[in-house]
């Protein structure tokens, strides 16, 4: 391998046979998108892991920050009315 | 054994030492390709290649009730004794020319295990229905490699010319029919590998134009593989695939 730019990083998706959704499985280093495909066919589904497979550009993916975790979560420790767990049912419908 | 089981069994080992001897060679390349990824897609490609030639052993084995294991044809012969077409044993060479050679065989191969599928060898048919499976993938790959790195830079188009060039005269022997081929061909057996030349040339010039590359203007040409006439290569292959069967006969992992 020469360098990082001539073979971007690509984070490989896998849809198992039985799974409605694809799962993030791994990341791989390839030229282009289709041998993406190839290599994440040979990496990843070699033991029958999967039926479907999505590749993404690693540098497409935009991921929140450590340093977002206080504005983006902590707000949500005192609002437990989100939860249906706050709500207590009433008699009538308690076999809901 | 009479006269035409022999001839199936000439052939059924022909098919498998095809495979094993490439599958061989291809192994050589694990832990050693350019990276990781292509490593691990070089080496599945190898394990086809010994899970066709197991197949066809076994049916070897079966075809002499078992007089020998597949184990024992493989591990246990001597170089003369082999059937492998010589362009399946030559070394890998670098990574562009273990990629020409892939790819010329990989478009005969696809084309070829397609049409065994039809054997009225009901063992021969199924074999062969794994195998273009496989085969349609691999020429994926080894037609991306040719155009990658014909069209690609100076140095990568130089070696994948070196590499076309180096092997085109052993591309002949792919066509030329064995006399226990041209008795099964009549019983609808084996293939007519004479059959396929012009498509496998269309496709491949079509290939080598789109990755700029030239068809050799090679003059020579050799064959020998089929009556046990193999390069001076063969042996030390053998040495290294055969040493454990050799040193430690009988061993199962």
């Amino acid at each position: 391998m020469t360098t990082t730019s001539d073979f971007p990083l690509f984070e490989i998706f896998i849809r198992s046979n039985r799974g409605l959704d694809h799962k993030h499985v791994g990341s791989l280093h390839a030229k282009d998108y289709e041998q993406a495909l190839e290599y994440a066919r040979d990496c990843y589904t070699r033991r029958s892991e999967g039926v479907s497979i999505w590749v993404v550009k690693s540098s497409d993916i935009v991921a929140s920050q450590e340093e977002d975790a206080v504005s983006f979560y902590d707000p949500m420790d005192d609002k437990p009315y989100r939860h249906a767990s706050y709500y207590k049912l009433p008699e009538a419908v308690n076999n809901m | 054994m009479n006269g035409a089981r022999q001839k199936l069994l000439d052939f059924v080992i022909a098919q498998a030492d095809d495979a094993m001897v490439l599958g061989q060679r291809l192994s050589e390349w694990c832990s050693n390709a350019p990276y990781l990824e292509e490593d691990l897609a070089l080496t599945n490609v190898a394990l086809d290649y010994v899970g066709r030639a197991k197949m066809f052993y076994e049916y070897a084995s079966k075809l002499e009730a078992g007089k020998r294991s597949a184990d024992d044809i493989a591990f246990l012969r001597d170089g003369r004794d082999f059937r492998n077409l010589l362009i399946m044993e030559l070394p890998i060479g670098d990574f562009a020319f273990s990629m020409a050679r892939q790819f010329l065989v990989d478009v005969f191969n696809l084309e070829y295990m397609a049409l065994l599928q039809q054997s009225s060898d009901a063992e021969v048919a199924a074999i062969a229905g794994k195998a273009v499976k496989e085969s349609r993938y691999h020429l994926r790959r080894s037609h991306e490699w040719v155009l990658r790195l014909g069209d690609g830079t100076e140095e990568s188009h130089a070696r994948m010319q070196k590499g076309l060039d180096e092997l085109w005269g052993y591309i002949d022997e792919l066509f030329v029919n064995t006399d226990a081929e041209v008795a099964l061909i009549k019983e609808g057996v084996a293939i007519d590998r004479a059959l396929l030349r012009d498509s496998w040339s269309n496709q491949v010039e079509a290939v080598l134009q789109e990755a700029t590359l030239s068809k050799p203007g090679v003059e020579w040409t050799v064959t020998g593989g089929r009556q046990g006439i193999h390069t001076e290569h063969f042996g030390h292959m053998l040495a290294e695939m055969q040493f454990l069967q050799r040193a430690y006969p009988g061993l199962e992992w």
